[in-house]
């Protein structure tokens, strides 16, 4: 019974086209179509999108994405509209209908040589600058945070060690509305970790800059006591040639909701998007992608990995990738696994592509949401490996995947032990049957 | 019908192991769709001896090979499989392992985030019940790596993950050198290797008989592996049970004649 309830959606410009080119579900891939989208004019001359013969032309694109740094150019959000209907509006309007207040994490940093943290007035341009945000949610927490706390990493410094922001909850009732703008200059070559605990209800805006040629590693742990209510939307704008890593370790709290952005300032970007949640008993854990390339020659890889374990465990998955007319060149494949290790959880899992050039390297995407994979438990075992132990491995594992991308190996080890430490609360493990599908 | 190893050429001295296998019928699926797949097979397979099973595609080979290691997909609808007199249909997956039973798999699973030293490690110490000694352990393992000419850099890669068909074989074969088992089942170990590769497997295997008294179960669809290993048996499978039995020279010719012959045979005995 493994690989079920697959809930896959995809969208591109031209049905027919995507429809020979994608199959929804597990392993999707494809190269580059031979037939020019629809509206392209005459094939090979035409660059897509650029239209010879006049009139509105019927590219059947994709609505852009509303974005704002006005709350209130956003409708105050109900729980039907895409962007939150997965998400348990109760819980999260202690957020949307928090009040302005001074309240702040508490900041234990680490700033290695090279590193200068500081803030900017609200009025700054570099805030002005930056991706606006796409739901009320991160629109309020512009307009509340009062400025922004700004890391600065040195035109080609390369660090000897991470930034370390720990950001903790002070337990506060009133919500932190927090801002933080990471710049990172050419060819310079970092490692920040924001490494959240503790108890509060925080909404926050995190941005990367990130030079050309520029290697950023960003990670972002979520490791908050029960009762935190957290809800970030990160932006990344990549420069030429820059390379992004994000991991993204979602593991406390009661409910997180992080949408993580990217977008291309140049060709040669590379990005990977990697993601581990853990959700126990009425965990909500959220994570929105949105990848938009309108650069050529730009790369995206997107691994979320998460497992579930016990009643109203609830995750989230939106994967959106979009390929614009101007981004020749893109590789871009995305996978989500979801491990289901107890009755009663839920895991939802929505991969959209949409592909307005034919002229890429490739692009796909693969999604499963499941039990165990039966097949490794049955390779393990016919080793002599009992079932139990079997099964710690898979899962060990199937989140050291992820984890092992950090390169942090202190940090590494940290997340390795707070995952044992949930998986050894997991009663049923060892009282699920080998079944093969 | 009676078994060729009734009166075994190798020397059955006490202490090596017998796997038998006594008219064993095994299905897959469930209710109507239940298909039977064996039909009453029987075979000893003693330590120390190599038993070539060979036969088309989709004679039911490989379910033999999957039944006897415990897979959950495969239900046994009649007969007996023991080990040194111990019913092995009734223990676990792991219990068979434990209890000297490897299967090199055709098609061996990748287990992300679990590297392969990780792995041979925890199964060695489920087979013995203890935890190899570290310093001889990775002595022993790197040993057998170099004589399988596998790079040291595999041993911190994921199990199967990225593997090439070749160096996925290869894993196999270490383990079943590391876990020294008393029957071990081969199964299609052959199938994608270039001759190189299936050289340096073979020797393997060689090396693991020379070692210890290992009865091997070599179940192939082509005669060219067994020109690296020496089968003292060689048994035609077909339509889910043995047809014919002999030596070495049986391997000669079905690599002449192939296995028409004995597909027709089979289904005139099948009407009959």
């Amino acid at each position: 019974m493994s690989a079920s309830d697959d809930q896959t959606t995809l969208t591109t410009d031209t049905a027919a086209l995507a429809g020979e080119l994608f199959a929804p579900g597990v392993g999707a891939q494809a190269g580059p179509p031979t037939t020019p989208a629809a509206g392209t004019g005459t094939a090979g001359d035409v660059s897509p999108g650029a239209h010879s013969h006049g009139g509105p032309a019927p590219t059947g694109s994709p609505a852009e994405r509303f974005t704002s740094t006005d709350p209130d150019a956003f409708a105050v959000p109900t729980g039907r509209e895409e962007e939150w209907r997965f998400t348990p509006m109760r819980r999260v309007r202690q957020l949307l209908n928090g009040a302005p207040s001074d309240a702040h994490l508490r900041w234990d940093t680490d700033l290695p040589e090279g590193v200068e943290l500081t803030s900017v007035e609200a009025d700054d341009p570099l805030l002005k600058g930056l991706p606006e945000p796409v739901d009320r949610l991160a629109a309020l927490t512009r307009q509340r945070s009062n400025g922004a706390a700004v890391v600065r990493i040195a035109t080609e410094a390369v660090l000897d060690r991470p930034v370390t922001l720990g950001l903790s909850g002070t337990g506060s009732q009133d919500v932190v509305w927090g801002q933080l703008v990471v710049e990172v200059g050419a060819f310079a070559k970092a490692t920040v970790v924001l490494d959240h605990s503790g108890l509060a209800k925080y909404a926050g805006t995190v941005s990367f800059l990130i030079g050309d040629g520029a290697q950023l590693t960003v990670v972002s742990v979520q490791d908050w006591a029960a009762g935190t209510v957290h809800g970030t939307q990160f932006d990344a704008v990549v420069g030429r040639d820059a390379t992004l890593k994000q991991v993204v370790v979602t593991l406390g709290g009661d409910l997180v909701r992080l949408v993580s952005n990217v977008q291309y300032a140049g060709p040669g970007g590379s990005v990977d998007l990697f993601g581990l949640y853990f959700a126990d008993e009425t965990q909500h854990q959220e994570h929105r992608l949105w990848v938009d390339h309108a650069t050529p020659h730009c790369r995206s890889n997107v691994v979320y990995k998460g497992a579930l374990q016990g009643e109203n465990a609830r995750t989230v998955w939106i994967g959106d990738v979009r390929i614009r007319p101007a981004a020749i060149g893109t590789d871009t494949y995305e996978l989500n696994r979801n491990l289901v290790l107890t009755d009663g959880a839920r895991a939802d899992s929505v991969p959209n592509l949409e592909i307005e050039t034919g002229e890429i390297i490739g692009a796909g995407h693969a999604s499963a949401t499941g039990r165990f994979d039966d097949e490794q438990l049955f390779y393990l075992c016919s080793r002599g490996i009992d079932a139990e132990t079997a099964r710690r491995l898979v899962v060990r594992g199937f989140f050291a995947d992820v984890v092992q991308h950090i390169g942090v190996p202190a940090l590494q080890e940290r997340l390795m032990t707070a995952i044992e430490r949930r998986l050894g609360a997991l009663p049923e493990l060892d009282e699920q049957p080998v079944e093969v599908a | 019908m009676t078994s060729p190893t009734a009166t075994p050429t190798s020397t059955g001295t006490a202490g090596t192991s017998v796997l038998e296998i006594r008219d064993l019928h095994v299905t897959v699926g469930e209710g109507d769709e239940a298909k039977e797949i064996l039909r009453g097979v029987d075979l000893t397979v003693r330590g120390g001896e190599t038993h070539a099973i060979m036969g088309p595609n989709g004679s039911g080979k490989s379910t033999l090979a999957y039944s006897i290691a415990g897979h959950p997909k495969y239900t046994i609808t009649g007969g007996t499989v023991t080990l040194d007199g111990e019913d092995v249909l009734t223990m676990t997956v792991d219990e068979r392992a434990r209890a000297g039973l490897f299967l090199a798999m055709q098609y061996p699973v990748e287990v992300p985030g679990v590297s392969v030293s990780n792995f041979l490690r925890t199964a060695a110490t489920a087979i013995t019940g203890e935890a190899p000694k570290l310093r001889t352990w990775v002595k022993d393992v790197r040993t057998e790596m170099e004589a399988l000419e596998m790079d040291s850099v595999f041993a911190e890669r994921n199990v199967n993950e990225g593997f090439s068909g070749g160096e996925k074989k290869r894993h196999e074969i270490l383990q079943m050198r590391l876990l020294k088992p008393r029957i071990a089942i081969l199964d299609e170990t052959d199938s994608g290797l270039d001759v190189d590769a299936l050289r340096v497997v073979s020797e393997g295997v060689n090396r693991a008989k020379a070692d210890s008294p290992v009865g091997v179960l070599l179940i192939t669809h082509y005669t060219r592996i067994l020109r690296y290993i020496k089968p003292d048996y060689v048994h035609v499978f077909v339509n889910g049970r043995i047809v014919e039995e002999g030596g070495s020279e049986l391997a000669d010719k079905l690599e002449n004649e192939g296995y028409a012959a004995y597909v027709k045979d089979s289904k005139e005995t099948a009407k009959a």
